[in-house]
């Protein structure tokens, strides 16, 4: 399987930008989320938000759709064993045979992955069209794949080994199946570790417009997007800025501003100075927030008058000027 | 810095001997990045160091080892001697040691690039070598006489976390620390890491929430900033205890930033009391261990 696979499969893809950060926790799922949603605010925008964190896949919770959790479980059979797609079809008639089949394919491919709760196998409801398998859709003009959608309940821990995931992954962006998409957003797992870097040099490999790299304020968050810096200019992957997340609180109270993330060595915008690469902007802390993501809903209705979604408004505003600039260059016949 | 080196052939050079002064492994883990796991190792440390516990603490975050700079040990050297590498001492008193991949950067700006393994190009690291390294950060370390050991991790349920819970596993009793923030969205990944400590038969010790409320310092009302209440719902959910609330502080957030020790600077702030009193029920949680 290649790059050149991944970059056809992503061809009706008009613009593809993934969101990264070398540090965990900093709120690269709920920008993720948070852009796609400001992004398909336009009805006649197609928008289409992938999540390929592995190891915490929250976007199935943030988007409300947890309950698909399990669902694609033909989806999985197909993707983890292989399988083509007509012997994949009979393999779904008989859930228990298709479950040994299942875990033997599991252990060949050396996954040290048990998976005890697949005889729950009453709720498959199977997303597949002809050419792969669909997202699943929170609006008219909003998909979403997680590779969540691949646990089977909240409580699996997936311990997979390093080439063995990088294979899923692979395949995971292989077999999706996103039709005419204007804006493909990528949420991609934390971490500067061979897994992550070789997903986002898969991804890079496939004609991605830019990264949107997330941090917080404080130096210990900044120490490791550094690194994720590097990383994107050594695999020459555009950067389209960086946005400073939890940047101070503003009480609801007594509406004065404390900075819980204080940014003793200048913040995101120094580091954006220094190395020479655009601030997109700044979100405050807001308790709406972190309550609509639990809920599964968009800030944007919820909270539609707080200053974090101006913030994010003023962002998204950015990112899709700089997707329209390389409009022409998205829109060239992608050589080989 | 020379003797920083990662020398492939003591990969597998086994010296339990090195582990055997050590009386506790604390792990501590989450399946969520960002949620405060080396503040809780790093503050842990420094309570424990404060009821008059020998502490060391072991920093096998690959990605983004953070606990150097937490204690204003960034760049230090990593001696070796006969039996192994020495740790960095952070106090004048010796009573906190580090050992941090951190030390084996070769520049703090870089991913991921060994001094050691050039073979593998030095940026893609495979499982073994991961393991490898792992095993020798457990094995290679001469620690000396410890109360505790505390194991910082990095986040996720992957390839680190099941090297470094079977490089520790011989090394007498091992528990381990869950760490969550409130919000839904997290405990969600820490249950995976729950399903972990279950699957591999890693003991837990119990959950600690961190990030949990922020009292305004203009006045004094408390915002659920992260919404309320996972830590103890997790804790009820998988049944094992819940050791505290951690809430948002600017103070320990500064000292972390700045390397100070919050526990003896900070003795009044709301922060203080959740930590001294998680340490206070780990140090009384652990004998139960050795049972």
């Amino acid at each position: 399987m290649t790059v050149e696979e991944i970059r056809e499969k992503m061809e009706t893809v008009r613009h593809r930008i993934l969101v990264l950060s070398g540090k965990g926790g900093v709120g690269k799922s709920t920008f993720s989320a948070h852009l796609a949603h400001g992004l398909a605010e336009d009805g006649d925008t197609q928008v289409a938000l992938l999540d390929v964190d592995i190891c915490g896949p929250s976007i199935p919770k943030i988007m409300g759709l947890e309950g698909e959790q399990g669902m694609q479980y033909q989806a999985r059979l197909m993707i983890l064993s292989g399988l083509s797609r007509g012997q994949e079809a009979e393999a779904g008639d008989e859930i228990a045979s298709a479950n040994r089949k299942f875990t033997r394919h599991y252990h060949r491919l050396g996954c040290a992955y048990e998976d005890a709760s697949m005889q729950s196998g009453t709720h498959v409801e199977v997303h597949q069209s002809g050419s792969g398998w669909s997202p699943v859709y929170v609006d008219d003009n909003l998909g979403v794949m997680s590779v969540g959608f691949l646990l089977s309940s909240p409580d699996d821990a997936v311990i997979w080994r390093g080439p063995k995931k990088n294979g899923m992954i692979k395949q995971f962006l292989r077999d999706v199946d996103w039709g005419d998409v204007d804006y493909l957003v990528i949420d991609t797992p934390p971490g500067t570790s061979d897994e992550h870097l070789s997903v986002v040099q898969y991804l890079a490999a496939a004609h991605i417009d830019g990264a949107v790299i997330l941090t917080t304020p404080q130096e210990v968050a900044l120490q490791d997007v550094r690194k994720e810096i590097s990383f994107c200019h050594k695999v020459k992957l555009p950067i389209i800025g960086v946005v400073e997340n939890m940047s101070g609180f503003i009480c609801p109270k007594c509406k004065k501003e404390s900075q819980i993330f204080p940014p003793t060595t200048g913040g995101a915008e120094a580091m954006c100075q220094d190395l020479k690469i655009p601030l997109l902007g700044k979100v405050p802390l807001d308790p709406h927030i972190g309550k609509s993501c639990d809920k599964g809903q968009s800030f944007f209705v919820e909270a539609p008058d707080s200053p974090a979604t101006a913030a994010y408004r003023s962002i998204i505003q950015r990112i899709r000027d700089f997707c329209n600039s390389r409009q022409s260059h998205g829109e060239k016949p992608i050589s080989p | 810095m020379e003797a920083a080196a990662v020398h492939p052939n003591s990969c597998f050079s086994l010296e339990p001997g090195n582990l055997a002064g050590v009386r506790h492994i604390i792990l501590v883990l989450s399946g969520k990045g960002g949620v405060g796991k080396s503040t809780i190792s790093t503050e842990l440390a420094l309570a424990l160091r404060h009821q008059g516990k020998k502490v060391g603490i072991l920093d096998v975050d690959l990605c983004g080892p953070s606990i150097p700079h937490m204690l204003r040990a960034q760049g230090k050297a990593v001696h070796q001697c006969d039996n192994g590498w020495v740790p960095v001492f952070v106090d004048q008193e010796q009573s906190i040691s580090l050992m941090s991949v951190g030390f084996l950067l070769e520049n703090p700006d870089e991913a991921v690039v060994w001094r050691g393994p050039k073979k593998h190009g030095g940026l893609f690291l495979g499982f073994g070598v991961f393991a490898a390294l792992i095993k020798q950060f457990v094995s290679d370390v001469a620690w000396g006489e410890l109360d505790y050991l505390v194991v910082d991790t990095p986040p996720g349920t992957s390839d680190e976390h099941m090297a470094t819970v079977e490089a520790l596993r011989p090394h007498g009793p091992l528990g381990a620390l869950v760490v969550t923030t409130p919000q839904a969205v997290s405990v969600g990944d820490v249950r995976r890491e729950l399903t972990f400590c279950k699957k591999t038969g890693l003991k837990v010790i119990g959950v600690i929430e961190n990030m949990s409320g922020f009292a305004c310092p203009h006045c004094a009302e408390c915002t659920n900033v992260f919404s309320s209440g996972g830590g103890e719902e997790l804790a009820q959910l998988a049944g094992v205890p819940f050791l505290g609330s951690v809430p948002l502080d600017p103070q320990l957030t500064r000292s972390l930033e700045e390397g100070r020790d919050f526990i003896k600077e900070f003795p009044k702030s709301t922060a203080y009391s959740a930590l001294t009193s998680i340490a206070q029920k780990v140090l009384h949680g652990m004998p139960a261990l050795c049972s």
